[in-house]
């Protein structure tokens, strides 16, 4: 059951970064590439008329979580705290940005929103890769300072750094030198990701250029992976155990890779569609190995006093979590229609169509 | 009570008071919405289709400005009350799980159809995606009554010996007897704003001799929406909750009403007055005898509590907020019924659309129903109080353990400062909306 519940919030979860991740890329690839007026006008609307109906997938694994695993909901939320709610303002800063831009056509305007939406793109998505960087390495469970805890076993505060940026230190920050790696390659990955989604979205005019942009990208994150594969051996000495119990889970990094070489062939793909297939893969795989390498546990504990969280220490009673199951079926039957009936209404590029105003 | 409760509760109450100006509005006016689409069905007049669409535009900056509001909502549980969280989870993390399943996806995903797909559909099918756009909404409203009615009277839980609360029976959670009157009631309420603020629209729009055909079909929608919800508000939802109120949590509501000592015989209904916490009494009364007791219980001479009654840490720990809070959404509620009353008297003789000052009244009537809306939820959340979960579990207990008073001043401070940025934005996008009009634009 528990089991259940950590795949579904896992798949939203991977839903929600693949979709809004498009368009944390769309900003950070109009921040660096964009130049004409026409191309960042038509750029931001490849984020503009979907990033509510993508968060909503955000509110919907948070709702999940919150029901499944409560102690880790509740945990993680609070000791998280600051990052947390930085997160929010930059995703309401960002939302402003995208419907402001368009208000009024004065030259500053634009460009000041344009930056807003394209800076705090960039940032949240080295925030959430530092996330992912943080539920990897660990936290300081119970907050153990000279061997004793001084909260209960399950909570923690994290500052945002301390002094020494080390991921190995008794009491990590939230962003020391490995969780900027894997922020780092959280952007590079969500550009890349950002810029198929132009270029199958839209007739912008640098969607050649996108091309190559996408290939010399892709080299920086192939460089990337291998430094961050090294360095979680380090941070991680036993990441790989589970791969070598349950074989089966190779698949995970296999479909990042997938999309990593897959990405090397842009130039040649027949279909737009096949590129962002093959980015999308590349998140999907990035995030499915990282949580594949801690399950069962869900947040690991840096010092040997508190257990990790597991998705059995902190999921919810039994009996609430087959009552939800049932609802959850039909929920998700649901959900595969509306995406369907969706997509198939609103196929094509969006400049091709006359989607009003929006 | 201690810096970190005081920023927790404060950053809580911002940020939902800001939240909830938009979904009441979406609430309501997603219902009109079907309603203008459903007689352009019927008449194929183009007006009631523009009429809609001009609606739903509207909608969609609102339901955009929920979507970002509502994100911290759902966030806080954890970050701010993370205790509440770990001891409650198992419980009000269903409706609200269920909420996201059930109605976001509704919502966001027919309202982008309706928006960008009326010619791809056809008329009957985008109907439908209004339809659903507006069913989504109200499940949303559900859910979140449903969460709220559980934290107000709990129902189908048991206790571990650890403290935490366990679900034994999902159906208890729908069945609740504060669910359905606190649901009607705040749809209701909903409607009222929606109702005001379409009406309004009209009404400027007459005044500015401007879109005039439009207005009038507005003012009349409004009109006509407005005089059943504003009587519903009172009658029969208003008066079911008060009872329930006095029912389940006779501390908040000898506090609401501003009872402070227990009398013999019946109650008087206080109409204004100033709670003096010092000498427990109401300084600058004025009451009328005996009414409280027949509204409550249809006996002119049933007793009902004082505050004198109820121990101190039992009683809501902000006593003339509540009490004005209450005062205040009862004493407009009045106001809003005399003003559609008399306006719809007026539309029935059709006088409506020459009589100015009633323009004038209707058109800068608009921040009420908000205020009264946002007073009637605190209301709701100051009688909770001193309990987060009501005679279970009390609000110092919920906070996060690990946050520090200075970090949540620190975040609040942030919140202040970006909801003002987003307020403008919100008023600069509805107030370029209804100056374009509800008339397309030719290509």
């Amino acid at each position: 059951m528990e089991i259940y519940w950590y795949l579904i919030i896992a798949v939203v979860l991977a839903i929600f970064f693949i979709l809004d991740g498009y368009d944390f890329g769309v900003g950070i690839i109009h921040l660096f590439f964009a130049e004409k007026e026409k191309d960042k006008e038509i750029i931001a609307k490849a984020a503009g008329l979907f990033w509510d109906s993508n968060e909503v997938w955000l509110v919907a694994g948070g709702g999940m979580l919150f029901m499944a695993f409560p102690t880790l909901y509740s945990s993680a939320f609070s000791g998280f705290y600051l990052p947390l709610i930085i997160v929010l303002w930059l995703i309401v800063f960002r939302a402003i940005g995208l419907e402001f831009r368009g208000q009024f056509s004065y030259n500053i305007w634009t460009a000041f929103w344009d930056k807003a939406f394209g800076v705090s793109s960039l940032l949240l998505a080295l925030f959430f890769g530092i996330a992912l960087g943080n539920v990897v390495r660990g936290v300081n469970l119970g907050g153990v300072e000279n061997g004793v805890s001084l909260f209960e076993s399950h909570y923690f505060f994290l500052p945002l750094w301390n002094s020494s940026f080390s991921p190995l230190s008794e009491s990590p920050g939230v962003i020391d030198w490995f969780t900027i790696i894997i922020g780092l390659i959280s952007v590079v990955t969500l550009a890349i990701h950002g810029a198929t989604w132009i270029i199958l979205k839209t007739n912008a005019s640098i969607n050649n250029r996108l091309k190559s942009v996408i290939f010399k990208l892709n080299i920086v994150l192939l460089i990337l992976t291998i430094f961050s594969l090294i360095v979680w051996e380090i941070v991680k000495p036993n990441s790989l155990n589970n791969f070598m119990d349950k074989p089966y889970l190779v698949i995970f990094p296999i479909i990042y890779f997938v999309g990593l070489f897959g990405l090397f062939f842009i130039k040649k793909l027949k279909k737009d569609i096949y590129a962002f297939v093959f980015s999308t893969l590349i998140i999907l795989g990035g995030i499915t190995s990282s949580l594949a390498s801690l399950f069962p546990v869900v947040l690991p504990s840096t010092n040997n006093i508190n257990e990790s969280l597991t998705i059995y220490n902190t999921a919810t009673s039994n009996y609430g979590l087959s009552v939800a199951m049932g609802w959850s079926i039909l929920g998700l039957i649901l959900l595969f229609i509306y995406f369907v009936v969706q997509k198939r209404i609103l196929a094509g590029k969006i400049d091709d169509m006359d989607y009003g105003n929006h | 009570m201690n810096d970190m409760l005081f920023y927790d509760r404060l950053q809580f109450a911002f940020t939902i008071t800001f939240h909830y100006i938009f979904p009441q509005l979406t609430m309501g006016l997603s219902l009109l919405i079907v309603y203008f689409k459903w007689k352009f069905l019927k008449t194929d007049i183009e007006k009631y289709n523009n009429a809609a669409k001009f609606f739903m535009k509207i909608f969609a900056v609102n339901f955009t400005m929920g979507v970002v509001t509502g994100i911290p909502m759902e966030f806080q549980f954890g970050t701010n009350w993370a205790k509440f969280s770990e001891l409650t989870g198992q419980i009000i993390g269903q409706p609200l799980a269920m909420e996201g399943m059930f109605s976001f996806f509704l919502e966001s995903s027919f309202l982008a159809l309706f928006i960008f797909g009326e010619k791809l559909m056809g008329q009957k099918l985008h109907f439908l995606t209004g339809f659903l756009v507006f069913l989504g909404s109200w499940i949303s409203g559900w859910f979140i009554i449903a969460t709220n009615s559980w934290m107000q009277h709990p129902v189908g839980y048991e206790i571990l010996e650890n403290g935490k609360f366990v679900l034994h029976n999902f159906s208890a959670l729908f069945s609740n007897p504060w669910l359905i009157p606190a649901f009607l009631h705040n749809q209701a309420a909903s409607l009222v704003t929606s109702s005001f603020v379409v009406a309004s629209i009209g009404a400027f729009y007459i005044l500015r001799n401007k879109n005039v055909e439009y207005g009038k079909l507005f003012l009349k929608t409004g009109v006509i929406f407005g005089v059943i919800s504003s009587l519903l508000v009172a009658f029969p939802t208003g008066d079911w909750n008060a009872k329930n109120v006095a029912k389940y949590q006779p501390a908040a509501f000898a506090g609401m009403e501003g009872i402070f000592k227990t009398e013999d015989g019946g109650a008087e209904i206080v109409l204004i007055g100033q709670p003096n916490m010092l000498d427990k009494k109401l300084d600058n009364k004025i009451a009328v005898p005996n009414i409280l007791s027949f509204l409550t219980y249809k006996d002119w001479n049933r007793q009902i509590k004082g505050m004198d009654q109820f121990k101190k840490e039992d009683l809501p720990d902000n006593i003339p907020a509540l009490y004005y809070a209450y005062h205040i959404m009862v004493g407009l509620g009045t106001i809003f019924i005399a003003i559609m009353i008399l306006s719809a008297f007026f539309l029935w003789k059709n006088k409506i659309f020459t009589i100015k000052p009633l323009l004038w009244i209707i058109m800068f009537l608009v921040p009420f129903p908000y205020i009264a809306n946002l007073t009637g939820w605190y209301v709701a959340e100051l009688g909770r109080q001193p309990y987060l979960v009501y005679g279970l579990l009390r609000t110092s207990v919920g906070m996060s353990p690990t946050v520090s008073s200075g970090n949540t001043l620190f975040t609040l401070l942030g919140f202040v400062g970006l909801y003002m940025l987003l307020g403008l934005l919100f008023l600069v996008l509805v107030g370029k909306t209804i100056h374009q009009g509800p008339t397309p634009k030719k290509h």
